[in-house]
Formats: C-alpha cells, sequence, structure tokens
C-alpha cells in the first residue's frame, strides 16, 4: 500500500519508560508530549479522556503515585512515578469499590468525563476515607461534566465511603 | 378547543402547502416500507425478524436501537421496548447501533416542524402533524433529536418485538404441532405449559425467519409490562464506568494515522494562502493538506499522533481573510434591535385584539420590558472528532453523531461517491446537546482520508478549535408588553421576539443550493404555545440576519423563550401583586395537566411555608416537546454571593417508560439549563468567536450545582419528550428567585454579569 510517510525519513523520538497499571511500558515520545496522548495514541490505554489540553476539565485525570493529576499538561519526560489509569483499578469482572458505587448509583450519562470523574474519587478517598460536602466540591471541582452528573456523582462517592468505612 | 383557526393564516398556509405536497407526491409510495438493511448484511446463521431484531442460531439477540446514545438512556429505553414484547430479559441482549438507513428514519422528531401548540387535539392539527410524519418520512432523516426517539419508536418497536415472538411462536406450534396460542414465552424461550416442553429463541430462529409471519399481534397494555415503567440498570453502565473504549475519539484501526484541522476563527471567511513548510519538517508530521468547503476553511494535519497534528496546526502560517459579516457584539445587538423594533415578522399566535386592549389603556396599568439571551456553544466534553478511510472507491467513517443519514450525504458528496459506497459507523457520543446534528466534523475527516493513502485518520478538534467553530444557540431580544387587568392578572399580553433563524442557517449547510425563508416556529417555540389564557394575547417572531453559523441546542427556540416568557410572567406577578404560584393556577385553570405539576412542585419546595432568612424562591413554568415541567430554585446569599441550594423539578411526560432514566434526564436538562443562565456566553468579534475554552467558557461545576429534587408525573394523555425539557424553565425559576431575594429584576443572561455567585 502506498505510504503517505513519503520521502521523509522517520526521526527517531526519545524511548521513554513508563510504569503503567503496573506494567512496565516503553515508548517512542519526544519528551515533552503530554502523558494523556503518549497513553492514548502511543501505548493504547484509552481510559484518559481529551477534553480541554489545559487542566481546566478533568477528563484526562489519571494517578500519579495515588495522585490525580491532570494528564493533558503533564510532559511524558517529567512523570517520576507509577502511573495508574482507570484500566488499572479495576474491570467488569473486578470492579474498584467506587466503580461499584457509580454503578449502584447509575451515575454515567454520556459518560466521557466518568473515568476522570472516578479518578479523581479514588484519589479523594484513599486520602480521606469518609470526606465531607466541602472535601468532596474541593477534590471534584476540577472536573466537569457537560451532563452535570454532579448530584449523582455526590452520592456515589458518599456510598462508597460507607462501603469503606464498613470494610 | 380549537386553536388552529387562530392562527395566522400565512404560517398556516406555508406549512399546509409542505405537508399537501408531501401527501400528493407520494400516496402511492408514502406506505409502503423501507428496505430492511438488515438483510443485505445478515451473516451466516443469524435470523433477522424485522430492522431491529436480529437472532443468531448459536444464542446472540440482537435489537438494533438506530438512535444516538449521548447519555439519554436511549439504548436501554429502546432495547426495553423491543424486550418488552419479545419476552427476553436485558441481560439476554446484545445491542447494535446499526447502519445509516432510511427504515430508521425519526418520524417523530419532524412532528414539532408544525408550528401548533403540542397540546392541541383538534383535528386539523392531527392532520397536519401526521402529514409532516409523511414528510419526515420521505426525507428519511434518521436522526436524534427534538426529545422524540422515545415517541418515535414506542409503537414501531414493540411491534417488532411482538412480530418476531409470534413467528418463534408459530414455529415451535408447528415443531410440536399444536396450536400457538396455547404456548407461553419467557426470558427467550417458547414453552408449552401442557407438556413442559422448551425451545430456546436460538433453536427457533433460523427456522422462524424464514416463513413470512403473516399475523399482526396486538401489544400488550402498560398493566402487563414487565420491564416498561420501571427503572432498568442502563446497559452503558459498565463500559462508562470502567473507561472503556467507546466514544468517537476511542476509535483505533489497524495502520490507523492522526490529525487535526485548523480553519478560519472568522466564520465564513476563506483562507488566502499557507505556508506548511516549517509545519511539515516537524517531527511525527505526515502531511498537511488544504481544506476547501462550503462549511469551512482551513487546512488539515496528518500525524503520528494527535498532539503532533496539534502542534503542527501551530506552526502553519495562514492568512485568513475577513468574515464576510465581521460581527462584534455590538453590530449583533443593533440588528436584532432593529429586528424587534420594526413590524415585520410572523405572528404565531393572536387571540383577542391586543391593538385595541393596549390603545385604551391606562399608563399605570402597562408592565413592559425587554430581555436578552446571548450565543451560546454546546461544549460536549468530547471535542468533536471523526475517523475516516478512503480505500478503494469506498468511504468508512466512524464518528459519535446524531443524524447518519446526514453524515452518509455529507461525506459521500465531499468524497465525490455516490451514498452507496460510503459507510457510516455510529459511536457513543461524548455528548450531543444538538452539535453532533452538524456534519462538519465528518466532512473534514473525509477530506484527509483522501489524501492519507488508504489509510484511516482520527481528526481530532483542540477544545479551541471546538468552541471557535460552534454553531451557535442564538442571541436573542424579546420585547414585552402587558396590560393589568382591575384582578391584578394580564388582560393583555403582547410579545415580540427576534432571532436569527437556526434552520436557515442550517439547510443551506446540509443543502448548499437551498435558498433562505422566512420566520420559523423555533424563533417563538417556548412563548407562542404555553397553556396560559389571556383575552388578548399575541407573539410574534421577527427573524434577523446576521450571518453567523447557528445550529440546535438543547430545548432549541424554548431555551431562551422559556426564560423571555416565564420571567416576565413574574414581572406581571409582582405588579399586579399576584402571588406567581397563584397567577399560574388562575391564568392555566383550562389546562390540569399544566395546574398538576404547578401543584406538585409548589408542595415539594412549601412555597406557601416560611422561607429561611437570607433565602428566596423562585418560580417557572414550561411546556416543550410535549412534556409539562415547573420548577422551583431556592437561592441563598452570604456576603454578597448568591448560591444555587436547592432545585425542585415536577414533570409530567405522559408515560415514563423508565423512570430512572427519566429522572436523570431531567435532572441532567435542568442544571444543564442553569449552568447556561448563570455563567455561559459566547461573545463575538469581527466574526470571531472570543471565548475558546473552559478558562472562558466555564459550565456549572461540582460547588455550584444545588441538591435536585425530581417528581415524575404521567397524568398526560400523551408521552412527551425527556431528554430537554428540563432546561426551559431553569432560568427564570433561578432569575426570579434573584429577585425575590435582592429586589434585583436581571433581564440579560447570563446572571453572572450582574451577580457573583459562590
Ligand atoms: S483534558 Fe486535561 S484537564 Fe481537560
Ligand atoms: S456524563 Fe457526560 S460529561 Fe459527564
Amino acid at each position: 500500500m502506498f505510504s503517505i510517510y513519503g520521502a521523509k525519513p522517520y526521526l527517531k523520538a526519545h524511548e521513554m519508560r513508563l510504569t503503567v497499571n503496573g506494567k512496565a511500558i516503553r515508548i517512542d515520545a519526544e519528551p515533552e508530549m503530554p502523558l494523556l496522548w503518549a497513553l492514548r495514541d502511543l501505548a493504547g490505554i484509552k481510559g484518559p479522556k481529551f477534553g480541554c489540553g489545559i487542566a481546566a476539565c478533568g477528563a484526562c485525570t489519571v494517578l500519579v503515585d495515588g495522585a490525580a493529576v491532570r494528564s493533558c499538561v503533564l510532559p511524558v519526560g517529567q512523570v517520576d512515578g507509577e502511573v495508574t489509569t482507570i484500566e488499572g483499578i479495576g474491570s467488569s469482572e473486578a470492579l474498584h469499590p467506587v466503580q461499584q458505587a457509580w454503578i449502584d448509583e447509575q451515575v454515567a450519562q454520556c459518560g466521557y468525563c466518568q473515568a476522570g470523574q472516578i479518578m479523581s474519587a479514588v484519589a479523594l478517598l484513599n486520602e480521606i476515607p469518609a470526606p465531607s460536602d466541602e472535601e468532596i466540591d474541593r477534590a471534584m471541582g476540577g472536573n466537569l461534566c457537560r451532563c452535570a452528573t454532579y448530584p449523582r456523582i455526590r452520592a456515589a462517592i458518599k456510598r462508597a465511603s460507607d462501603t469503606s468505612a464498613e470494610t | 378547543m380549537s386553536r388552529a383557526g387562530r392562527i395566522t393564516r400565512r404560517v398556516f398556509l406555508g406549512t399546509a402547502g409542505a405537508a399537501a405536497a408531501g401527501l400528493a407526491v407520494g400516496y402511492y409510495f408514502y406506505r409502503r416500507p423501507f428496505p430492511n438493511p438488515l438483510e443485505a448484511r445478515a451473516a451466516d446463521g443469524e435470523a433477522v425478524f424485522s430492522p431491529f431484531v436480529k437472532i443468531a442460531a448459536d444464542g446472540p439477540i440482537t435489537i438494533i436501537v438506530p438512535r444516538a446514545e449521548m447519555g439519554q438512556g436511549v439504548t436501554t429505553t429502546l432495547a426495553a421496548l423491543v424486550a418488552e414484547e419479545l419476552d427476553v430479559r436485558l441481560d439476554q441482549i446484545a445491542v447494535e447501533h446499526g447502519p445509516a438507513a432510511s427504515a430508521y428514519a425519526n418520524i417523530g422528531m419532524l412532528q414539532d416542524a408544525v408550528p401548533f401548540p403540542r397540546f392541541d387535539d383538534s383535528a386539523m392539527v392531527e392532520m397536519l402533524r401526521s402529514g409532516m410524519g409523511i414528510v419526515g418520512k420521505f426525507l428519511a432523516i434518521q436522526g436524534t433529536g427534538g426529545s422524540s426517539s422515545a415517541i418515535d419508536a414506542f409503537e414501531r418497536m414493540r411491534h417488532a418485538g411482538a412480530l418476531a415472538r409470534e413467528a418463534l411462536k408459530a414455529e415451535a406450534a408447528r415443531r410440536w404441532n399444536v396450536e400457538a396460542s396455547g404456548l407461553t414465552t419467557a426470558s427467550a424461550a417458547v414453552t408449552n405449559p401442557a407438556t413442559g416442553e422448551e425451545l430456546s429463541y436460538a433453536e427457533l430462529a433460523v427456522d422462524a425467519a424464514s416463513v413470512a409471519y403473516s399475523g399482526e399481534p396486538g401489544l400488550r397494555p402498560a398493566s402487563e409490562w414487565k420491564l416498561l415503567g420501571r427503572a432498568q440498570p442502563r446497559l452503558d453502565i459498565e463500559a462508562k464506568s470502567t473507561g472503556a473504549p467507546i466514544f468517537g475519539i476511542d476509535v483505533d484501526l489497524p495502520d490507523m494515522v492522526y490529525g487535526t484541522v485548523r480553519m478560519n476563527p472568522a466564520l465564513g471567511g476563506r483562507m488566502r494562502g499557507f505556508d506548511a513548510a516549517a509545519a511539515e519538517a516537524m517531527p511525527g508530521v505526515l502531511k498537511i493538506v488544504e481544506i476547501d468547503t462550503h462549511l469551512g476553511h482551513g487546512v488539515g494535519i496528518i500525524a503520528r499522533s494527535t498532539w503532533h497534528a496539534f502542534r503542527a496546526a501551530e506552526a502553519v502560517a495562514i492568512e485568513w481573510e475577513e468574515a464576510p459579516a465581521a460581527l462584534d457584539d455590538a453590530a449583533v445587538w443593533e440588528r436584532l434591535e432593529q429586528a424587534v423594533s420594526g413590524n415585520d415578522g410572523s405572528t404565531f399566535r393572536d387571540d383577542g385584539d391586543v391593538d385595541t386592549a393596549f390603545a385604551d389603556a391606562p399608563r399605570e396599568r402597562i408592565v413592559e420590558a425587554e430581555y436578552r439571551v446571548p450565543f451560546l456553544a454546546h461544549a460536549t466534553l468530547e471535542p468533536m472528532n471523526a475517523t475516516a478511510r478512503f480505500r478503494d472507491g469506498n468511504l468508512h467513517v466512524w464518528a459519535p453523531n446524531q443524524a447518519p443519514t446526514l453524515l452518509r450525504m455529507a461525506c459521500a458528496r465531499e468524497a465525490g461517491i455516490d451514498q452507496d459506497r460510503c459507510t457510516i459507523h455510529t459511536t457513543s457520543l461524548g455528548g450531543g446537546f444538538g452539535r453532533r446534528l452538524e456534519t462538519d466534523y465528518a466532512v473534514y475527516a473525509t477530506r484527509l482520508a483522501m489524501e492519507a493513502g488508504g489509510r484511516p485518520v482520527k481528526v481530532t478538534w483542540t477544545r479551541e478549535e471546538d468552541t471557535t467553530h460552534d454553531t451557535y444557540r442564538p442571541a436573542a431580544i424579546g420585547r414585552f408588553k402587558a396590560r393589568l387587568g382591575a384582578d391584578g392578572l394580564p388582560q393583555a399580553l403582547d410579545m415580540k421576539i427576534a432571532s436569527p433563524s437556526i434552520i436557515a442557517s442550517m439547510l443551506p449547510r446540509l443543502y448548499p443550493s437551498l435558498s433562505a425563508m422566512g420566520a420559523d416556529a423555533a424563533i417563538v417555540d417556548g412563548s407562542y404555545n404555553q397553556p396560559y389564557t389571556i383575552p388578548d394575547y399575541r407573539v410574534a417572531g421577527i427573524k434577523a440576519d446576521i450571518g453567523l453559523p447557528l445550529g440546535f441546542w438543547r430545548s432549541v427556540g424554548n431555551s431562551y423563550n422559556g426564560f423571555f416568557h416565564e420571567a416576565f410572567m413574574d414581572e406581571v406577578a409582582t405588579a399586579g401583586g399576584v402571588d406567581p404560584v397563584e397567577l399560574r393556577r388562575r391564568l392555566m385553570a383550562n389546562y390540569p395537566t399544566a395546574l398538576g405539576v404547578v401543584e406538585k412542585v409548589a408542595e415539594m419546595a412549601d412555597w406557601s411555608g416560611e422561607t429561611a432568612p437570607n433565602r428566596a424562591k423562585g418560580f417557572a413554568f414550561a411546556t416543550s416537546f410535549g412534556s409539562w415541567v415547573a420548577e422551583i430554585v431556592e437561592v441563598s446569599e452570604d456576603s454578597g454571593r448568591i448560591r444555587v441550594e436547592n432545585i425542585w423539578v415536577a414533570a409530567d411526560v405522559g408515560t415514563a417508560l423508565d423512570p430512572g432514566i427519566v429522572e436523570a434526564q431531567l435532572m441532567s436538562g435542568a442544571l444543564f439549563g442553569l449552568s447556561a443562565a448563570m455563567f455561559e456566553e459566547i461573545n463575538f468579534d469581527a466574526g470571531r468567536a472570543v471565548q475558546t475554552n473552559f478558562h472562558d467558557y466555564e459550565p456549572l461545576r461540582i460547588h455550584q450545582s444545588p441538591k435536585v429534587e425530581i417528581a415524575i408525573l404521567q397524568a398526560a394523555a400523551k408521552m412527551g419528550g425527556v431528554g430537554e425539557v428540563g432546561t426551559p424553565p431553569a432560568a427564570p425559576a433561578l432569575a426570579n428567585a434573584i429577585f425575590a431575594l435582592t429586589g434585583e429584576r436581571i433581564r440579560r443572561l447570563p446572571l453572572a454579569r450582574e451577580v457573583v455567585f459562590a
């Protein structure tokens, strides 16, 4: 098949090593490439979503060593910890308690923001197992939901915090 | 009661003409069903029962839901319609979107094109509506919009389920040599109660589908429903809680490359020239191409990743032409003011004798006000994107979209091929709100695919590109006048609303040769068709041309007419010294369904009870898309900052097919309306949108989101829509609450221009 690479030889970028969801991976990327695009386009990990590219919507939220970060503004060359995406916290067969709470409360509408919402909630509950309304507001204020599922997000976080309090 | 006779003749003739033309031309054809698009695609061992049901011999039962899933739960609700009659459980089925096909045309969506109040049942109006349905079938638009999906599917999809069930029973009866009427069905199996024998649908399917079933099974009454009328777990909930790659932006194909576009921000302007040398030399960049379409002018970048494409797009040196109508905000408002001051326009409602009522009105009995709303962006959280592959003369497009048949037409045209060589694959949508009824994202992806040597290209827009190249909810001005009677109630009401026409903006994008048209009902939708009885009552719409691209935005004309009508009603109530809820009781006495939701919401919010200090409530009502909705908002004030504390919503939707999903939609619709009312605004400068991203176009966030309480009523005679109906009353209920709290009447949105929100 005809190649659109044309005459220009493809220049090797830098090899980057990352640990994502417990696995060591190598990708071929310039260090300034945002982690989001390295994950999505080069590593094929599509849970983190693109919404704004300026850390204003939270759709791209992943964990680096357990803390929520906006992967759209984090250069892949500056990642210095273990990356966890929504694919790494649970699966259909073994749901994370926060995912289970999201399902029990039927939170998602279009669903586009929800991977980011869930990752922000996981980080919050790791730090504060039983957050108050104000603490929820502060932790989740950076995650937009255009479908405005906020009341159910709040309910799901409370439900997940109750479940973890019991165990 | 009939209102048809009172509708202005001009409007009436225009619409009747369209419907009649459809009838005359199509009388012979219109009842013939469209070909079943599944037959051509059926795999071996797959039994196809109708365009909506197929059953494979090895088990899987597939229901086709030919509507876009953009969060409104349509997949679950429409699948349940089929499953209810087919006697299968929701966990026994798979759902597919299906191909773009005329068999899936949304006939319900076009029914509101008739400019009559939805609640008017007169024979003439009914006839016109069914006429529009036929026109809809001719245009065969497979669309998701107008809150119409469930209404359109209600009979058709249950019927598809019943037909398949009866065919399966007939086959079982043949094998057992018994009467089909004695057999029962449940959980995807036919049972003979007399013998206890059982055959699964999978065992019966292939034989059952090969015999033409000729019966006419009746549909079950609501009292026998097992799935419908109860909240079901959403079929998409697990995928959406585990980050599954279901959206357009997640499409992944072998050998795929990535792309983006950079189009002239001066909307409608062309490109003088561009220099791509520097950008083309950047690492990871594969190709830069010119895009020259009637939808927009600019460049497209093909690259090794989306980020490489984004970076290169900024590096292309481009000389843009100015926009043909290089308007800024001041010029837009001037045109709208001119329009609303003139005498043109179409009268969509004209009860009594408004001119005389005002001619002899004492000055102090008159209330007058002018209201304004800004342009709005859709700002779906998933930015515009589409993936396209052009190989061997065949085009495939994968895209989140609300109108696959329109996409197929537009993309085939761009590629210069026949529509039957173009296949549209509809993915889940990360929000639609009307934006995905457009075709631009798919047409640009097609253009890039033509240059990609047969490889698929996934074309993603930056948020900046998305915000500055939207088809905006139009700005509008309303001038209103009321004459109060001795009882404090309005004796006369005169409303004039000027806005650019969405339909006149949209149709030439789809059909470039189409000429402009007059004012349409969307301009006044939500003002002319509200169930108030006022002796002299006139609503006129004036179309103002401004040359900016406009589109359907959740609840369309109702999104601003709800604000206009209900905020002004609140002013009238205040001027007449009548409680706003009491005002509705008196003026809507002829409409028990409306009164039902008014009383319900007043009770939920304890409207007549004590209000805490520093708190106040506001009320609004709107009927749209066949549903009846009343909302009350409560606000509080603390050191100069206003907080939206509560919103109560009472909605009569006739029949709630899935109360859980209806509740979610009403909640989403109301908060979407509050978001726009509080914060959202697009300004223009030299024909360019000023706002670019979520730092300056900021929707509602969780800490600003009030507590929500929803009540669903089912007293209305007809099933109404749910996806949009929560939106119209939200803005006026909030503005009215702020007036009750501060004494300040804000007549222009967004409210954040005047108040600070906590
Ligand atoms: S895409 Fe990263 S915060 Fe919006
Ligand atoms: S569910 Fe649609 S953006 Fe959050």
